[in-house]
């Protein structure tokens, strides 16, 4: 029967065009790509084969309203008609997506998104909240993180689902809750990753105004780094994933004990440091005391010199001005210029009677010394002597007196002065006997 | 709440160090601050050894009244999910 339909089917739809919206979107290793197309009222299931599939230039998404050119089918082993996918086109936008736009619209015009609608995620929680699913990995991710940064933090989670009809109103009032129960420093809203359909409860309303309602701070963590939802946008931070979130809201606590630690240590050295300036300014303010000390008595004590020296010294030149004056007394007396007028005065008279006296005896005495001079030289004038026969024998040309006969030897040159005249002689012998 | 005191202290301690390191004070006055931040620091590390994990879950009983209760989950040590 299901042949029998398949080959009615694909005779009468061999060729067709839809207009829908993407969803269950699913492409799996084989390279096809499995989807639903629906619209308001029904939906048919429709696969789209690799060789068509490569063919397109965009990427398929969830929601994404399309028209599609195909034939229909029917998947014998599920009994099912589907749709082939021969080529897809996108058509506008989806309509979750034009409904997610229009209330981000409203919201936003309320100034729900404000940035300074956000409040500060503090930086040591010590109890954070968790609106998720029990069953779900972001709650597994967001434990893990936040027992291996901070071992000893508080959780307290208020489970809820997270898609279908009434997650939206479970979420809003696990948020409620949290901020009644009061010792919750800072929530974490997410889940994992899926559709957009998955998602949608943190698209509703009453979540996002859930979340702007909180006093406590809201880290939003829905799904994967690329999905946004208007939780992420109301939220006072926005983590990519459940993990992330978790590490947001929560310090390593050994590097807050590390940190405290290291500033413990520095509080100490720093007054130690302090307590060392002061006691060395201390010891110098004492070394100062004590050097003026030395100083002052240093000053008095060469004042004390100076004070002696300077009597000392008035007293030397008091003695000696005193003698001095004295010196000059007595040098002033022996100098009397009268005095000195007065014996010159008496010299003088004297003085030229001795010299006339004197000068009659010296002029006497004075000739008669001449007269005996003159008879004196007479008589020993060597002339006087020639004239008496006598002759002066005289070598030649040496010009010496000879006195004794070997004074020469024979042939020597001679001289003979006479009274009147010279001759000149040669010595022919020598007789050296005194007796003549 | 105790995560507001641990803040305001380790800021205040912070703040201390800061001041200290400046090291314009007079030395009294810089005692003074000193022993503040010696008694900050030893509140700090009491708050942090006081501490204790706890994992608990909000819930609500028939009549509509919250309680909670621990919660081990049976899968929490896997390895997280990609």
């Amino acid at each position: 029967m299901t042949g029998l339909l398949r080959t009615s089917i694909e005779e009468q739809f061999s060729d067709i065009y839809l207009e829908g919206e993407l969803s269950n979107l699913r492409a799996p290793g084989s390279g096809h790509v499995y989807c639903t197309l629906k619209d308001k009222t029904s939906q048919i299931r429709a696969v789209l084969f690799r060789s068509s599939a490569m063919r397109l230039r965009f990427a398929l998404q969830e929601g994404m309203q399309v028209v599609v050119r195909g034939r229909l089918t029917v998947y014998e082993p599920r009994g099912e008609y589907q749709i082939v996918l021969d080529t897809v086109e996108p058509k506008g936008v989806g309509a979750l997506q034009i409904a997610f736009e229009q209330l981000k619209e409203r919201l936003a015009t309320e100034g729900l998104f404000d940035e300074d609608r956000k409040r500060s995620i503090p930086a040591f929680p010590r109890t954070v909240g968790v609106v998720t699913s029990l069953s779900g990995a972001a709650i597994r991710d967001i434990l893990a993180v936040l027992r291996r940064r901070w071992p000893t933090i508080h959780i307290l989670i208020a489970p809820v689902q997270v898609q279908g009809e009434s997650a939206g109103r479970q979420i809003a009032k696990a948020l409620a809750d949290l901020n009644e129960w009061g010792s919750v420093d800072v929530i974490i809203v997410g889940r994992g990753g899926g559709s957009l359909e998955d998602l949608w409860s943190f698209n509703e309303e009453i979540v996002v105004r859930a979340i702007a309602a909180s006093h406590v701070p809201v880290v939003s963590a829905v799904g994967h780094e690329i999905d946004i939802t208007l939780a992420d946008f109301v939220a006072d931070l926005r983590a990519p994933t459940p993990s992330a979130a978790a590490e947001a809201v929560v310090p390593v606590l050994a590097e807050i004990v590390e940190r405290l630690r290291e500033l413990t240590v520095r509080t100490g050295q720093m007054m130690l440091r302090h307590c060392a300036f002061e006691r060395q300014r201390l010891e110098a303010g004492i070394r100062g005391v004590a050097d003026i000390r030395f100083r002052l008595q240093e000053a008095a004590q060469r004042t004390d010199d100076t004070v002696d020296r300077l009597r000392e010294m008035v007293q030397q030149l008091l003695t000696f001005g005193r003698e001095r004056v004295r010196e000059a007394q007595r040098d002033l007396s022996g100098l009397n210029p009268i005095l000195t007028i007065k014996q010159g005065l008496a010299t003088v008279p004297q003085f030229s009677k001795r010299l006339e006296g004197q000068m009659g005896v010296t002029l006497a005495q004075h000739h008669h010394r001449i007269h005996a001079l003159l008879a004196q030289l007479n008589s020993l004038s060597p002339l006087a002597i020639l004239g008496r026969g006598y002759s002066i024998l005289q070598t030649v040309p040496a010009g010496k007196i000879l006195r004794q006969a070997n004074d020469v030897e024979v042939g020597q040159k001679l001289e003979a002065q006479l009274a009147i005249g010279r001759l000149s002689c040669m010595v022919t012998h020598v007789f050296d006997d005194a007796t003549v | 709440m105790a995560a507001v005191k641990f803040e305001q202290a380790m800021a205040r301690l912070e703040a201390i160090v800061g001041e200290l390191e400046k090291s314009d004070l007079p030395l009294d006055e810089s005692l003074k601050i000193f022993e503040e931040g010696i008694r900050l620091s030893k509140n700090c590390l009491k708050i942090l050894e006081e501490a204790e994990h706890k994992v608990e879950v909000l819930v609500q009983d028939k009549n509509g009244k919250k309680r909670i209760h621990a919660y081990s989950p049976d899968d929490a040590d896997d390895e997280p999910s990609p």
